[in-house]
């Protein structure tokens, strides 16, 4: 019997362990080194005296680390409201529509997933050439049809660059919502809708009452992850808008901010690790507090069947 | 997966690792040669640095050199942490001012002067590039410098009956006859600040007041709030109406692109663009002269700077050779070899320029003065060509004037700079 029970032991530790020590190695091991780090002062690369909070000290209260920080977070929370508006209600709602089976749903299922597929980093490059104020697809197409009024630099121009490089995930990212919320609402037990329906509930309500709270494990799942995404945007802001999110840090994220203090903007900037670990810690907790929210608040609303 | 794919793999597996052993093997040098590495990041240069280094090789048989380049982006990540790990290079291209000093604050390289006698020949302000501001050693030996002057089209200054503008209004009125004939005046955009930054180091010296007030500032005794230099900064808005439509969006690549394309008439930039500019259209018939001043008569300065050095590893295992190769870098030959083969303006003495564009940049730089913000500022976080960056870029939207704008740099600037901090 115990010999048995070793086995199955030794058993279950060859399949846990590579993949636990990889997490432990590439993810673990750098989240207690950056918080060692974030303690530090640093000169370049080198570690130098223990400095206790004093580089959370400056995130929070020095100029201008603490004007970056606090604009850089501005744009994550831009982010997360502006994805959850647009693309989710979007999502749900072509989600719903596609599983009315409205006619061609079965085309634009596909052609809705495929900008999904595309690389951040190509996707990125591509729109920021339509975008160009002079040469771009966007404003040539604008003043080809006279609405020369329009016609923008776009990513130049500091109320508007945010929203968007949004615009363009959205684009790009679209289909995954829909795929979700597709998939969540087909699940649907048939007999419940049947039941509002005989019971004489219209559309909408049967819409609000019924299928809405049945899928709401999905929008936890879809908010969670546009949670984590929204704090974790980087490739979308580095690719259109540069390191420093151009223009005068407009479409800075807390991800660019970082990177860009860590390891040093490409011909001007100086790495400063300990202040860079800071802020490494700062969206660690960030993510782990929201998405911990989110997961209890969405927990209660939950309906079994 | 069938049986064949994996027996493939399984070989491809076990035979690729022999296959880069045998290759090592070859390149291990002979008995009682000594291997120097040497790191840089011009991937573009590779044929000439091999080419140099033949020469070197030939005439210092016991010595053998292998260029490594990486990456530009990646070179000081990769850089330090081989330095750090105890791996890395005998021979260090250099980057320069507060980019050396990364590298020369942990001790990592070895001090050159009182080593390589001829550094004495250099001039001052070549040496600083190559000097850490922390001990006063130098660490490198020169390399080449960098000039910031404004590029014309001949073509169009022909076409036009423009001539070289040599004060403010003259250089204003050149761009209103470009913009009168339909043709955009200047490439330039605001879209990466740092565009930005080589705008005002082309146009503010000769309205702040060059090496005098460069000299009073790194003193602390006046600071980016001096009026004069408020004003230099106010000066550049003029511009804005001779920029392309929507300048807030046009990056560097537009910028060149329009005037490689012959769609600008001017571009405000640095002595590094002419090589591409003339590679991409070598239709394209260009000129250069320096920032305008305010009267006929006064000094010209150019803003310039040194733009790397080539250093030794504090580690190297083989300092005598490395100290040759060194000296041989700094030499007459390596300088003019640079001049002629890569058009870098040498940072040797005596070098003669055969180019006719290398010649007029050289004499450009008989009035020389820093290029401030790159060459005083850029030692700790925040530099101040981040700020100068981002807060020229909101003082071109229209965000804050120029008064702000030097007030940013001048309050990011003081959290590190200590003469400021009285």
């Amino acid at each position: 019997m115990k010999r048995n029970a070793i086995g199955r032991n030794l058993r279950i530790a060859f399949f846990v362990l590579p993949g636990l020590s990889i997490v432990v190695v590439f993810i673990v091991l750098p989240l207690f080194m950056s918080l060692f780090n974030s303690l530090y002062e640093w000169r370049s690369t080198t570690r130098g005296a223990y400095v206790g909070m004093e580089n959370f000290r400056r995130i929070f209260a020095q100029f201008p680390y603490q004007e970056r920080f606090f604009n850089a977070l501005g744009n994550n929370v831009r982010w997360f409201l502006v994805t959850m508006l647009v693309q989710n209600v979007l999502g749900l709602s072509f989600g719903y529509f596609l599983s009315n089976g409205i006619p061609g749903s079965k085309v634009f299922q596909r052609v809705f997933f495929i900008p999904v597929l595309f690389s951040i980093v190509a996707v990125g490059f591509l729109w920021r050439l339509y975008l160009n104020p002079n040469q771009g697809l966007i404003n040539v197409l604008l003043r080809a049809v006279g609405l020369d009024g329009l016609a923008k630099p776009w990513l130049g121009e500091a109320e508007i660059a945010t929203f968007v490089i949004i615009a363009v995930n959205i684009w790009r990212w679209l289909g995954f919502p829909i795929l979700v919320f597709y998939a969540a609402i087909n699940n649907v037990p048939n007999e419940c809708i049947e039941a509002a329906h005989l019971d004489g509930a219209r559309e909408s309500t049967v819409f609000f009452r019924v299928i809405l709270p049945l899928i709401v494990p999905a929008m936890t799942i879809i908010t969670v992850l546009t949670m984590i995404g929204s704090l974790n945007v980087f490739e979308q802001v580095y690719t259109m808008a540069g390191l420093t999110g151009n223009p005068f840090y407009a479409t800075d994220t807390l991800g660019t901010l970082f990177y860009r203090t860590a390891f040093g903007g490409v011909d001007t900037g100086i790495p400063e690790i300990g202040v860079g670990s800071a802020i490494g810690v700062v969206i660690y907790l960030l993510t782990l507090l929201c998405s911990l929210g989110s997961i209890l608040g969405f927990r209660t609303r939950e309906t079994e069947l | 997966m069938n049986d064949r794919t994996i027996v493939f793999t399984a070989l491809l597996v076990l035979v690729v690792p022999f296959a880069f052993a045998g290759g090592a093997q070859e390149d291990a040098p002979a008995e009682g040669v000594v291997e120097l590495d040497f790191w840089s990041w011009r991937i573009e240069d590779t044929d000439q640095y091999e080419e140099l280094i033949a020469r070197f090789e030939a005439a210092n048989p016991g010595i053998r050199v292998r260029f490594d380049p990486i990456q530009q982006t990646e070179y000081n990540t990769v850089l330090s942490a081989a330095l750090q790990g105890g791996t890395g290079p005998d021979i260090i291209h250099l980057r320069a001012y507060g980019g050396l000093e990364q590298f020369a604050q942990p001790g990592y390289l070895m001090p050159l002067d009182g080593v390589i006698e001829e550094l004495d020949a250099i001039p001052e302000g070549v040496l600083r590039g190559a000097t850490s501001i922390n001990d006063g050693r130098v660490y490198g030996v020169p390399f080449a410098s960098q000039t910031l002057l404004v590029y014309y089209n001949s073509a169009m200054y022909a076409r036009l009956g423009l001539e070289e503008p040599e004060t403010w209004d003259e250089f204003i009125a050149n761009l209103e006859a470009m913009d009168g004939a339909g043709i955009t005046p200047l490439a330039n955009g605001a879209a990466d600040g740092w565009t930005l930054e080589v705008l005002s180091g082309v146009m503010g010296p000769n309205f702040y007041g060059a090496n005098g007030f460069f000299n009073a500032i790194m003193a602390g005794e006046t600071g980016f709030t001096d009026a004069k230099y408020v004003a230099s900064l106010e000066r550049l808005l003029q511009l804005t109406r001779f920029m392309p439509d929507g300048f807030m969006g046009v990056s560097y690549v537009d910028m060149q692109a329009a005037f490689i394309n012959e769609i600008a008439g001017h571009f405000v930039g640095g002595s590094w663009e002419a090589a591409y500019f003339q590679s991409q259209n070598p239709a394209l018939d260009f000129g250069i002269f320096q920032g305008p001043v305010e009267n006929a008569g006064e000094t010209r300065y150019v803003s310039s700077f040194v733009d790397g050095s080539f250093g030794a590893s504090a580690d190297t295992e083989h300092p005598e050779e490395a100290r040759a190769f060194l000296t041989f870098l700094m030499s007459r030959e390596t300088g003019q070899f640079f001049a002629d083969e890569l058009k870098l303006i040498s940072d040797v003495p005596g070098v003669n320029a055969d180019d006719p564009f290398l010649q007029e940049v050289i004499a450009f730089n008989e009035n020389s003065t820093p290029y401030m913000t790159l060459v005083g500022f850029r030692y700790q976080q925040p530099t101040g060509s981040t700020l100068l960056q981002a807060a020229l870029q909101e003082m071109f939207a229209g965000r804050i004037d120029a008064a702000e704008a030097a007030g940013q740099v001048q309050r990011g600037v003081a959290t590190w700079f200590e003469p400021f901090q009285d």
